[in-house]
């Protein structure tokens, strides 16, 4: 990768988080929201609700899937912001300049993981309430965990954001692709006692290994907790391989676009 | 061909569709470097489409086009290196500063540090941005924000200056500014500059100006010679029934004249000495006759046979009812 290139991914990104600290709509929005839902859905789910198996309750099984949704919120509304930027803003100059096209994808996509692991840090400061036993090594790998999360849905949201006109068109890819990837990933409810059509879907759903390599991480001090998971090196590594296949497809469709 | 030889832009038999509608056919010309070139049309004429093909942002369907000898179909990123753009939306980041906007921009030019930082400055402080450069441009007037955008695009020194529709959404009085400020820049840096436009003015003070009608390029060259095909003088005659009187003005006058709605238009050598031989060969059949020099609004009614606000309202007209 040459400096150029870098240079290039480098303003995006910034670009990126600037704007979105100045949009404080936005930035209430992605952290609101999945707050609420959580306290919402875990607390009204909880009393039917009984994780197979466990002692643990809905809002503790539910407190990492509603850290994968923050983290897909925020990669959906970084993509949202290209489809608008591509129409009529910045965007249309970049294109319009010699900087390789791969170098502002790579930008939009570092800064969405970017913004995504700042809100999932956030987040993790409600792990006691949730009753996940927090160490700062498992803070830590959570954190990375999500930046990969990130950088993967991001970058496969810019693949089609890309591609797409108007923010209308975007709206039912997120509600037919990216919400249904995140609901049968493990993160509102387990694989194991899904009807088994569910549970091969959500074993082929890439993000379920990113949500088992989160759970993981969040109970690192607590391994069993974790126990029917697919493995953490496994995760990682299927998580990376959706993340990278993403970003290529994303890039691609970005030297494709005719602005 | 060498690269750095030849024209500042060489449009070669450029066809674009969109779909099955044709918005550019077969357009052929050349711009050379150091002119203030205008491609004057209504707003559906394929403008956009030939400044979009320029400016690498759209392959075109058939055809090819250079800048400074690098291919936008083969090359653009090679044809990108040289050309500034200045869209007609706005381009610049509300949310960012004006200096934010333009250290952005430099970046994906491949500029950078100190260096980056004082040639913006410069620009800013030259378009008379200097004391806003920490203002966020949603903040800034339309016409500033203009200028801001022009900066912008200046900014990795382009040779070839691409504009679409500069004149868009600014009072009379700003586009004259804007006009005298591309001239200074042409003067000062040899810049090629191309804009497109649907004001007369606006091509009228270019070097060269081409008039793009329907897609086709129907007629190109400086804009006094253009005028100068018309005819030295132009007629202009309000009928009760124009359409009986054409013919006999035609004989009366021994040129063409042209029905443009509802008005009979004639340009012909020495027409103020024609002016009371049709008085009076035609009592009570004239309203008005009105005697003035040809414009570039001549130029497009005799090759197209329409008005260009007549051709722009027919085109919103049939958007509207799509």
């Amino acid at each position: 990768m040459t400096s150029s290139f870098l240079l290039c991914a480098g303003t995006i990104w910034q670009r990126e988080i600037v704007r979105f600290l100045r949009q404080r709509s936005r930035v209430i929005g992605a952290l609101g929201q999945p707050v609420l839902f959580w306290l919402l859905l875990g607390s009204g789910f909880g009393r039917s609700f009984r994780y197979p198996g466990g002692g643990e309750g809905y809002l503790e099984y539910f407190y990492p899937g509603i850290i994968a949704m923050v983290v897909l919120f925020t990669a959906i509304f970084s993509t949202f912001a290209v489809v608008d930027d591509r129409k009529a803003h910045f965007l249309q100059g970049a294109l319009a300049a010699p900087a390789p096209r791969a170098a502002i994808a790579l930008g939009q996509t570092l800064g969405g993981a970017t913004l995504a692991l700042l809100q999932g840090v956030l987040l993790l400061a409600a792990a006691p309430l949730a009753g996940v036993p927090l160490t700062p090594a498992a803070a830590l790998a959570s954190a990375l965990v999500m930046g990969l999360i990130g950088f993967a849905l991001t970058a496969l949201g810019l693949a089609f954001a890309w591609r797409i006109e108007s923010t209308q068109g975007f709206h039912s890819i997120m509600n037919l692709l990216l919400i249904p990837l995140w609901l049968l990933s493990g993160a509102v409810f387990p694989a194991s006692g899904a009807h088994p059509l569910i549970g091969f879907v959500m074993r082929v759903n890439p993000l379920t290994y990113g949500v088992a390599a989160l759970r993981r991480a969040l109970y690192m001090g607590a391994p069993d907790a974790a126990a029917d998971l697919p493995e953490a090196g496994t995760s990682l590594l299927v998580m990376a391989a959706f993340g990278l296949a993403a970003f290529f497809l994303a890039a691609r469709t970005a030297e494709r676009s005719e602005g | 061909m060498k690269p750095d030889a030849g024209p500042a832009l060489a449009v070669q038999g450029v066809t674009h569709r969109y779909g099955e509608r044709v918005a550019l056919r077969d357009a052929r010309f050349e711009v050379e470097r150091g002119e203030i070139f205008a491609l004057l049309g209504p707003n559906g004429g394929g403008k956009t489409t030939l400044f979009r093909i320029l400016a690498t942002l759209m392959r075109p369907s058939s055809g090819d086009a250079r800048v400074l000898g690098r291919s936008v179909r083969d090359a653009p990123r090679e044809a990108r290196r040289k050309i500034g753009v200045v869209f007609q939306q706005p381009g610049l980041d509300p949310k960012l500063t004006v200096l934010e906007n333009l250290i952005h921009h430099g970046r994906l030019h491949g500029m950078r540090g100190r260096r980056l930082r004082a040639a913006a400055s410069e620009l800013l402080v030259r378009f008379g941005l200097g004391d806003r450069e920490k203002e966020l441009v949603e903040t800034l007037s339309g016409g500033l924000q203009r200028r801001a955008e022009l900066a912008k695009a200046l900014l990795p020194r382009p040779e070839v200056l691409l504009l679409d529709e500069p004149g868009a959404g600014l009072d009379p009085g700003a586009r004259i500014d804007f006009r005298d400020e591309l001239r200074r820049l042409r003067e000062e840096t040899g810049a090629t500059v191309a804009l497109t436009t649907h004001f007369i003015e606006e091509a009228d003070r270019a070097d060269r100006a081409g008039v793009l009608h329907e897609g086709v390029l129907v007629a190109i060259g400086a804009p006094d010679a253009l005028k100068e095909e018309v005819g030295g003088e132009v007629l202009t005659i309000e009928a009760r029934d124009p359409e009986r009187l054409r013919p006999k003005l035609e004989e009366a006058l021994s040129c063409a004249v042209e029905s443009v709605g509802g008005v009979l238009r004639a340009g012909t050598r020495g027409a103020h000495a024609a002016i009371p031989k049709i008085a009076e060969a035609f009592p009570g059949e004239i309203q008005s006759i009105a005697l003035g020099k040809p414009t570039l609004e001549d130029v497009f009614i005799r090759k197209t046979g329409r008005r260009l606000l007549d051709a722009d309202a027919a085109l919103s007209g049939a958007e509207a009812k799509k």
